[in-house]
């Protein structure tokens, strides 16, 4: 039985994490390199790297002296190949500035949890919320708030959290869910503590602390800080080295398996290989010791009728045409005032968001019983240890748990699909843009964006017509269990298309859906549409429209 | 040389199990499992199956239990049509420990009779299992390989040099699946690639008809090179399609299986094609075969996959018509000759 919060671990023995973190971290270096081992080639990438980011891209949250410290590392690094050194000696050398670079960043990303502060900022979330709704309430419609708005009343969790509960006491949770907006990591660590669970450790982005205030808050809830700037091959092996420790040690952590924000608006259909990884290689390293701890992966898919960011991340979709390029990523919760602007509209009316936790499963993707035990699908229980085996006894093997980690992103994006909550608004998007697409003769996604008012109007029965024949379908794949339905499906399609229609992409500047003046169905943004559309995307629901 | 502590285990008494027991006999003791009452009682008496004569280190059981016990690395060597059922019932017994390598070339259809092919039929890929797919699907099983190859199990048997490739994304499943098979007139290759491994190693049984057919014709060397050439850039093509790489479809167990099949004159799939061309009712031979070639499913299941997928896959059509549809075999070979295909490799530089 664990007595307290598995997190907590990160501040109590920070100085052991952080020194276990630098081993195992050169250690993997290690294993990489070719043998006579050299780290030159990694620490001159790395330099040149950082130097190079720094004087490009630097960011606020960024400490001052950095440049400073990347310049002595440079001269440091150009000292050890001038100099008459044995090659024992010149190792010696690069170990050491290796392991004092490892643990620069594995401090800068460990951040500082407290209970006290997490138990205050979890008090201050709500609190701070309304005060904003408070401060709206002289300036707005009055009338318009005769609710009392809590964010408690916005958010709806589905999952079996006693299972959750009882697995905390079992071994150590890993929670996966899909990530759509930069407020995804605010909102779980809220919604977790809904539920009653302890804090999770989570990685979140850096440049999200470039902003105070929500810097502040995922500060508090258990975030250790990523940085996507950081390219080089420390860092990458740091990060992975990180998440690994952490998970090892018994500390429940979260993170976007998805690596970013969905671009498309669509769940996500390829995961990153190397945190994933990191969950894997915690499970074997965990049966290479005594305590065994066994590692549950709790799935989660956030559906939200709104994504503040959806029209800058279609566009940049849209830009990028399938060709990857390294994006300058700015945050895009510019100040206090888009903050608070956010937040009122997303409290302010109908904007509800839904949590749906599905059913735990271990590394291999088998589901989890009430014991904690993996149960395969025939029913039978697995002792997931032997996968680990070779010639009877568990053996170290990377490329057998890379493949282990394809095998559980599968069973990951399948079970997205499955765990998926469909909302109104992401049904009358599916629909319209289903719609439109189908009667445009050589539909071609990009000239689609500059169409016209009537190009795009549905006449409204039709459009109640094609939302009745999705509903069907979508009630029997519900049945099969390929999707989840939002409440709102119990209603009529009329009910449904109201409630769709008023929380699509809600507060967009250019509307996503809405009923026109002569009373058609139209959109003012193809782009936004076809981001809210995607979310239905990759079910096969296209034939039925 | 025998590894004292480790027991392989093989599934199934045909030919090519034995065979392969004998294989790997020659690297470790082998336990063979098989519910075939009259085999068990062969091997007990020291008698040969099937016309092999196992070597002595190959014991036999019919007992699941003991065999999974036992064996932590098991080859399955099964005809495709009782495969799922076999895993299946092995099941309950196996563990997360095990390691499955199988030697089955062909598709299962699950959910689908294959009687109920006919011209118009579509067929998605998901519904066409490849004998990995169905040990995943059945099993608690992750670490799956198969071995495939020109592997005519007579020149085997004989000790002839023979080679053949093991595919599996896990090294530790090539690595063990090498360990036990690799002798020294037994070459061991490997591959990533499983699932593209046992497509083509599938689909060559199509030009293994054609080849037959166009030996009955009467037509010589040349014209069977240019059937191979040609088989070959129709098995890429559909494999690319499917979504497989063309590399293993250019190794031994593609380009490699497929000239052995085509040049021999024992297989099944041969005799068919042969049987046909020489004027034998198609009705009549298929019901009279008491093993019906797997070409001819084959031919069947590439004919829905191309109507799902709508791809031209002239050589595998053609056959279709001909087995089912009543077009004469002279009728077939000269369409397929005045087919108005000029390029030479193309299948490897277009986009599919």
């Amino acid at each position: 039985m664990k007595n307290d919060w598995p997190i907590l671990q990160l501040t109590d023995q920070q100085e052991a994490f952080i020194g276990q973190v630098v081993l195992e971290s050169l250690q993997d270096l290690k294993s990489q390199l070719k043998k006579p081992i050299s780290y030159k080639d990694v620490l001159e990438k790395t330099v040149y790297k950082e130097r190079g980011r720094i004087k490009k891209n630097p960011w606020k949250v960024d400490p001052e002296d950095e440049a400073k410290i990347w310049s002595a590392y440079k001269a440091r690094l150009a000292k050890f190949y001038t100099s008459d050194l044995s090659s024992d000696e010149l190792l010696e050398k690069e170990e050491a500035l290796a392991k004092q670079i490892i643990g620069g960043y594995a401090r800068e990303m460990i951040g500082n949890f407290n209970k006290q502060a997490y138990q205050r900022a979890i008090r201050v979330v709500p609190l701070f919320l309304n005060r904003i709704l408070n401060g709206f309430q002289g300036r707005f419609l009055t009338g318009f708030f005769k609710k009392n708005y809590r964010l408690r009343d916005k958010i709806r969790l589905h999952g079996d959290f006693e299972l959750y509960k009882s697995l905390d006491q079992k071994g150590t949770i890993v929670l996966l869910p899909t990530h759509f907006t930069n407020l995804d990591s605010m909102l779980i660590g809220f919604a977790t503590y809904l539920t009653g669970l302890p804090p999770f450790l989570y990685g979140a982005g850096l440049n999200l602390f470039n902003n105070k205030i929500v810097g502040y808050f995922i500060d508090k809830l258990g975030a250790y800080k990523l940085d996507r700037r950081k390219k080089n091959p420390l860092y990458l092996t740091t990060l992975k080295t990180f998440s690994r420790v952490a998970i090892s040690r018994g500390v429940h952590t979260l993170f976007f398996p998805g690596g970013t924000r969905s671009r498309t608006g669509a769940l996500e259909n390829k995961l990153k290989m190397g945190l994933l990884g990191t969950v894997l290689e915690a499970q074997r390293n965990n049966y290479l010791k005594t305590e065994q701890t066994k590692i549950f992966i709790i799935p989660l898919v956030v559906s939200y009728h709104f994504v503040l960011e959806a029209p800058a991340l279609i566009r940049q979709h849209l830009k990028r045409e399938g060709k990857e390029k390294l994006y300058l990523e700015k945050s895009p919760f510019g100040g206090f005032r888009n903050v608070t602007r956010f937040l009122y509209k997303f409290l302010s009316k109908g904007s509800d968001i839904v949590l749906s936790y599905g059913t735990p499963i271990d590394v291999f993707g088998h589901q989890i019983n009430n014991k904690g035990e993996s149960i395969d699908q025939n029913g039978q229980i697995v002792d997931i240890q032997k996968y680990f085996f070779d010639q009877g006894k568990i053996s170290n093997d990377n490329q057998r748990e890379a493949e282990y980690t394809k095998m559980l992103a599968e069973k990951l994006i399948e079970i997205y699909k499955k765990e998926n909550i469909v909302l109104s608004s992401h049904l009358v998007a599916f629909t319209a843009f289903q719609i439109i697409k189908k009667r445009t003769k050589d539909f071609d996604l990009f000239n689609m964006m500059k169409i016209d008012e009537d190009t795009t109007a549905i006449s409204y029965d039709l459009f109640t017509h094609k939302i009745e024949q999705l509903i069907d379908q979508m009630q029997k794949m519900s049945k099969a269990k390929e999707l989840k339905l939002d409440e709102i499906f119990k209603y009529s399609a009329e009910q449904i298309i109201d409630q769709g229609l008023n929380n699509v992409g809600l507060y967009h500047s250019k509307k996503v859906l809405y009923k026109d003046r002569l009373g058609r169905i139209n959109t003012d943004n193809m782009n936004t549409l076809y981001f809210y559309h995607n979310r239905l995307s990759g079910y096969n629901l296209e034939i039925h429209v | 040389m025998s590894d004292q502590r480790k027991i392989y285990g093989v599934m199934g008494a045909g030919s090519f199990g034995s065979v392969v027991a004998n294989l790997i006999s020659k690297n470790a003791d082998v336990l063979l499992y098989t519910t075939r009452q009259d085999a068990l009682i062969n091997i007990e008496k020291g008698k040969p199956i099937k016309g092999v004569m196992l070597n002595k280190n190959v014991k036999a059981t019919n007992d699941a239990a003991l065999f999974t016990k036992t064996c932590k690395v098991i080859f399955p060597v099964l005809r495709s049509k009782d495969f799922r059922a076999k895993i299946k019932h092995l099941a309950k017994h196996l563990t997360s420990e095990h390691i499955i390598i199988h030697g089955t070339k062909g598709f299962d259809l699950l959910e689908t009779n294959v009687d109920e092919i006919d011209k118009d039929f579509a067929l998605d890929r998901s519904s066409v299992h490849t004998m990995s797919e169905v040990i995943l699907e059945e099993t608690c099983i992750k670490r799956v390989g198969c071995f495939s190859g020109p592997n005519l199990s007579s020149e085997i048997n004989q000790g002839q040099l023979a080679g053949t490739v093991i595919a599996s994304s896990f090294q530790q499943v090539q690595l063990e699946g090498k360990k036990a098979l690799m002798s020294e007139n037994f070459k061991v290759f490997f591959n990533d690639d499983i699932k593209g491994v046992e497509f083509t190693g599938v689909l060559k049984n199509i030009m293994a008809i054609a080849s037959g057919a166009i030996h009955g014709l009467g037509y010589g060397e040349n014209a069977k090179a240019m059937l191979i050439s040609r088989g070959l850039a129709e098995m890429v093509w559909m494999g690319r399609i499917l979504g497989f790489s063309p590399n293993a479809f250019l190794g031994i167990a593609g380009i490699g299986d497929l000239v052995a099949t085509c040049s021999s004159e024992k297989s099944r799939n041969f005799t068919l094609g042969y049987n046909i061309s020489k004027g034998k009712k198609v009705e009549k031979i298929l019901s009279s075969m008491t093993d019906v070639a797997e070409g001819v499913g084959t031919v069947k299941v590439i004919h829905a996959l191309a109507n799902k997928y709508k791809f031209r896959a002239p050589i595998s059509q053609t056959l279709f018509k001909i087995l089912f549809e009543q077009m004469p075999i002279k009728e077939g070979i000269d369409y397929l000759m005045h087919f108005p295909l000029i390029k030479d490799v193309e299948f490897l530089k277009s986009e599919v």
